[in-house]
């Protein structure tokens, strides 16, 4: 690791709000040395055109993510359960999807 | 014009001298900030300064109902006729000074606007009123930056003290009141500004311990009279730069 990347101050991942009930949706992420410098400068860098109304920031390090590797194992199992979906049962009449 | 007009207006015009040169002083750093994010969040600090300054002049410029615009209150008029708080036209220095200079001015504006917020004119009310939100979280910005420099490493922590040192004989004719401003506050329209300075004292005080700083010697020599066009000499170099455009090419829309 070079000496400018281990001075960098540490990346957090920034997730917004767009309104009130709607989910908090990832949408980038910014440097920042602590938890209240991490909320200025995802305000002034994502929410300077209304995009929200609320806000997380996470430290990038504490997210746990699967692997690339990991995607075949994880998930092609799904791909035949077809009876995990709720397709088999009929949907009464007057209801919407 | 009536005598309450024209205080009116040169009222006006110190409160958008204010943002316009401070903004504009903000806007040199854009594209070398310190880093990308405070690079942007110092933009638009500096957007919200210049928009209040708009606010300011449009209305100036109505009241006295002459046919001026914004434009010709910022570009067309000569150092003297600048009525900013000195502290403003200051040079950025480091961030360090950059972020002292804000600090000291917002502490000052956030209550400034809030009681403009109940002035008898019902514009400046308004503009006041939309000004403080920003203002609010300008001065959440800068105390931060305050509390993170002063408290920092020994080398920053050195600087910030030196730059407050340097600003501080600035910081007292933000508290005095002008002829003008005296007729406005009867009118109840403009706020007495010495009402401000102990919620100020206040603010500095607590920021400054967290952040280990001293307060400067409040009994020092104040430089005073920005109302009536005294400035430093870095004002003319700033009108230099902002103005040169619009007075070589008058009118110039792109």
């Amino acid at each position: 690791m070079s000496e400018s990347i281990k001075n960098e101050w540490p990346l957090w991942e920034v997730f917004l709000q767009k309104k009130a009930g709607a989910p908090h949706e990832h949408a980038g992420s910014v440097h920042a040395a602590d938890k209240e410098m991490a909320i200025q400068n995802a305000r002034d860098v994502y929410t300077r055109r209304n995009e929200a109304i609320n806000f997380w920031v996470v430290l990038s390090e504490n997210i746990v993510a699967t692997q690339p590797e990991e995607t075949g194992s994880l998930f092609d199992p799904a791909n035949d359960k077809t009876y995990r979906h709720p397709n088999f049962f009929r949907t009464p009449e007057g209801v919407k999807l | 014009m009536s005598n309450l007009d024209q205080d009116k207006f040169h009222y006006l015009l110190r409160l958008a001298d204010n943002s316009l040169i401070l903004g504009h002083r903000l806007s040199e750093w854009a594209g070398h900030g310190p880093i990308l994010e405070e690079d942007i969040a110092m933009s638009n600090i500096a957007l919200d300064l210049i928009g209040q300054s708009r606010g300011f002049y449009t209305y100036a410029g109505t009241i006295e109902n002459k046919g001026r615009t914004e434009d010709h209150l910022a570009y067309f008029r000569e150092a003297r006729q600048f009525k900013n708080l000195m502290l403003l036209e200051q040079p950025n220095g480091d961030f360090g000074k950059t972020m002292v200079r804000q600090f000291l001015f917002d502490a000052y504006c956030k209550p400034l606007y809030r009681e403009l917020s109940n002035s008898k004119d019902e514009t400046i009310a308004a503009l006041a009123a939309k000004s403080l939100k920003e203002v609010t979280y300008h001065l959440r910005h800068a105390s931060e930056w305050m509390i993170r420099l002063g408290d920092g490493t020994e080398e920053s922590h050195t600087r910030v003290q030196k730059s407050l040192e340097d600003l501080w004989k600035f910081t007292g004719e933000m508290f005095d009141n002008s002829e003008v401003e005296l007729r406005l506050i009867e009118n109840n329209i403009a706020i007495d500004n010495s009402s401000l300075k102990s919620e100020w004292n206040k603010t500095i005080a607590e920021i400054l311990k967290i952040a280990g700083l001293t307060k400067p010697d409040s009994e020092r020599f104040m430089s005073s009279g920005s109302f009536v066009g005294n400035h430093t000499e870095h004002l003319g170099y700033i009108l230099a730069e902002m103005q040169s455009l619009p007075r070589t090419y008058p009118g110039a829309e792109w």
